[in-house]
């Protein structure tokens, strides 16, 4: 098991390098140089030259690559051209923020996902099943940016229940686990749990459907084993692949969404792609999809492994 | 009667309806069963005789939208009636099954030390650790080599033929008095098959089981049974001792059935004798006898009315019109 963990640890090295090229790269496909943003129109030729060699753009690419990986090594993603704070300590920030909110629509669309799914592929066909399918697909398939601006017109504007934009009152950058800070999140961290309650619920009522039908839940119920038992065997069926299908959602949610963090002005990572993107903040940019790719990398890794201990059919090694 | 001819299985009039589209399918019309302790029954037919709907209408394994009708006794216990605690006390306990393929009858992820296991302790509240020791003496028994290491295995890390064997460990693990055993041979190799055969003979006289037994090879019926009743279209058109049945065939269906096995060898040019047409849609049975269409002997009284139980000689019967014309033909199989 252990050895299976570690095997699994030096797969992810190669990808992990490949991950950390891409970002690199991809900000240098885009066109337009970076600090063009940031300098004034009437700069001289000799200022912008000036510029580029203190970020370091004057030298050839690798090495630039070389330095730049060198100092993420150190925990040093650079400075934040449009705010000059330091990269680590915006994207820890909002790491934060996007890692609660997250949380809170994973519990959320989990469950009820979860929920939803075993009910509809109990009682297949029943009404309770076309509910529950329509939920999941209403959740799939509504727009999330414009369910978040739906919420926000009946729960803000016109019930005035809940407040519309920001992590917390007076504009607070960063959420803090108490009532009133609770009230902010509530909105963003339901609108975002409707597309994994969808895709879970989905996955989970193919799967107890087709589980139900096998041959051996008959010979459970032939050996006098009762619903409740029945119940758990199905569980455990289910469970590694459903497991894939969360973890890959949890991969989604904890990238933060661009749409929904920005419609909720929710401070989380997709909030920051999002201003970096618009302000051509580089160094902020690259590091985000830096980190957001790397926690990618690791969730995979642990449900590979969780799913090889679950399922025993997948092969170790 | 004396107690030790009474029945431990008792069917009468047995019918079993599924729900298909508008109406109902009778896949069961009215079948008898009688069954001793100690005794092999063979339900034989093939697929669509209702062999296998008979064989777990007697566990109530059926969805809920299926209707069985008419009585089963089992073990002096109205299984019918059975409350829905009870039904499950009862299964496993008083009657287990053995299904055709141990690969699906066994749930993928769990130990199948531990599915052996889960059964004791459902049925005689022992512990876990009792639960294996159970399992343990039973692979022993059923002769799995190294069992202690094979308790361990996955349903996927064992052949097919010892995960048969499982099965019938599993199946036995709360020493039932009844087995049914659901074409437990068909999906294992000829060899595995007799192994398996001879196992389930002996574990059922050491364990005095009575067994139903459904199959669609006379080959397999012959080995293991003590009585056959062949099933066609959800009736029961021929039951008796295995010998009578097999010496004496007397139901143009049982006739046909027997013919079309290869009788030692088959020269290269003779051809198979196969029965003409399908069995019928069982939405829309044909009036009168089932096997009609089908039958070289078809008058017009076969197509008015369903042929009633004909005694042929003592404990043998045939649902057949024409019986006394069929007699008169000397030898049928001789002659073909």
């Amino acid at each position: 098991m252990l050895l299976y963990a570690l095997q699994r640890l030096v797969y992810v090295l190669p990808v992990a390098f490949g991950v950390s090229i891409v970002c690199f790269m991809l900000v240098h496909l885009a066109p337009g140089d970076p600090l063009t943003a940031i300098m004034p129109i009437d700069a001289t030729a000799a200022q912008q030259a000036e510029m580029r060699a203190a970020y370091g753009f004057d030298k050839p690419l690798p090495v630039q690559y070389g330095l730049w990986l060198w100092k993420v090594f150190h925990g040093d993603l650079g400075n934040s051209i449009a705010s000059g704070r330091p990269v680590v300590s915006e994207v820890g920030r909002a790491v934060g923020n996007s890692l609660i909110l997250a949380s809170l629509a994973t519990l959320i669309g989990f469950g009820f996902g979860t929920f939803f799914g075993f009910v509809a592929g109990y009682f297949r066909g029943s009404l309770l099943d076309r509910l529950a399918s329509l939920v999941s697909i209403l959740g799939v398939s509504v727009p999330h940016y414009w369910l978040g601006m739906v919420m926000v017109i009946v729960f803000s504007a016109l019930l005035g229940w809940l407040p519309s934009t920001g992590a917390g009152p007076g504009g607070s950058g960063a959420w803090r686990p108490d009532l009133e800070h609770l009230r902010y999140i509530i909105l963003p961290a339901i609108t975002m749990s409707a597309i994994p309650m969808g895709i879970i619920s989905r996955t989970v009522r193919a799967l107890v459907a087709d589980i139900l039908s096998q041959e051996f839940v008959q010979a459970l119920r032939a050996k006098g084993m009762g619903e409740w038992d029945v119940f758990k065997h199905v569980v455990r069926n289910a469970a590694p692949t459903a497991l894939a299908v969360m973890g890959l959602q949890l991969g989604y949610l904890l990238g933060g969404s661009i749409l929904i963090e920005t419609v909720f002005a929710w401070p989380g990572t997709g909030f920051l792609l999002n201003t970096a993107i618009f302000q051509r903040d580089l160094p902020l940019l690259q590091g985000t999809i830096l980190v957001l790719a790397l926690f990618f990398v690791g969730l995979n890794l642990i449900v590979d492994v969780l799913q090889t201990t679950l399922d025993p059919r997948i092969q170790r090694g | 009667m004396n107690s030790t001819s009474a029945p431990i299985v008792e069917a009468r009039n047995l019918t079993v309806d599924f729900a298909a589209g508008r109406g109902m399918i009778r896949a069961v019309c009215g079948v008898d069963l009688s069954l001793k302790p100690g005794e092999t029954l063979a339900l034989l037919g093939e697929s669509g005789s209702g062999k296998s709907v008979t064989l777990r209408a007697l566990m109530r394994l059926h969805p809920k939208s299926a209707k069985i009708g008419g009585t089963i006794q089992v073990d002096g216990e109205d299984v019918l009636a059975l409350s829905p605690s009870a039904l499950r006390a009862y299964r496993g306990k008083t009657v287990s099954m053995i299904f055709q393929d141990p690969g699906l009858a066994f749930d993928p992820v769990y130990r199948i030390g531990d599915q052996i296991a889960e059964t004791v302790m459902r049925h005689e509240g022992v512990s876990r650790a009792e639960g294996r020791k159970r399992g343990l003496e039973l692979f022993e028994r059923v002769r799995i080599p190294s069992p202690e290491r094979r308790l361990d295995n996955f349903p996927h890390e064992m052949s097919g033929g010892m995960r048969q064997r499982a099965m019938i460990a599993l199946a036995l693990a709360c020493r039932p008095k009844v087995l049914l055993a659901d074409e437990p041979t068909t999906a294992l190799d000829a060899t595995v098959q007799i192994q398996v055969l001879l196992l389930l003979r002996e574990l059922q006289r050491e364990f005095g089981l009575a067994i139903v037994f459904v199959t669609h090879d006379i080959g397999v019926a012959v080995e293991i049974a003590d009585r056959i009743a062949v099933m066609y279209a959800g009736r029961i058109v021929e039951s008796g001792a295995c010998r009578d049945v097999i010496r004496n065939p007397s139901h143009p269906y049982t006739r046909g059935l027997l013919a079309s096995r290869a009788h030692g060898t088959l020269g290269k040019d003779e051809r198979l004798h196969a029965i003409p047409g399908s069995p019928p849609d069982l939405s829309a049975p044909p009036p009168g006898c089932a096997f009609g269409p089908r039958c070289d002997n078809f008058i017009e009284t076969c197509a008015a009315d369903v042929p009633p139980e004909v005694t042929v000689t003592t404990g043998h019967m045939a649902r057949c019109f024409r019986l006394g014309a069929l007699a008169e033909q000397a030898e049928p199989l001789a002659a073909e």
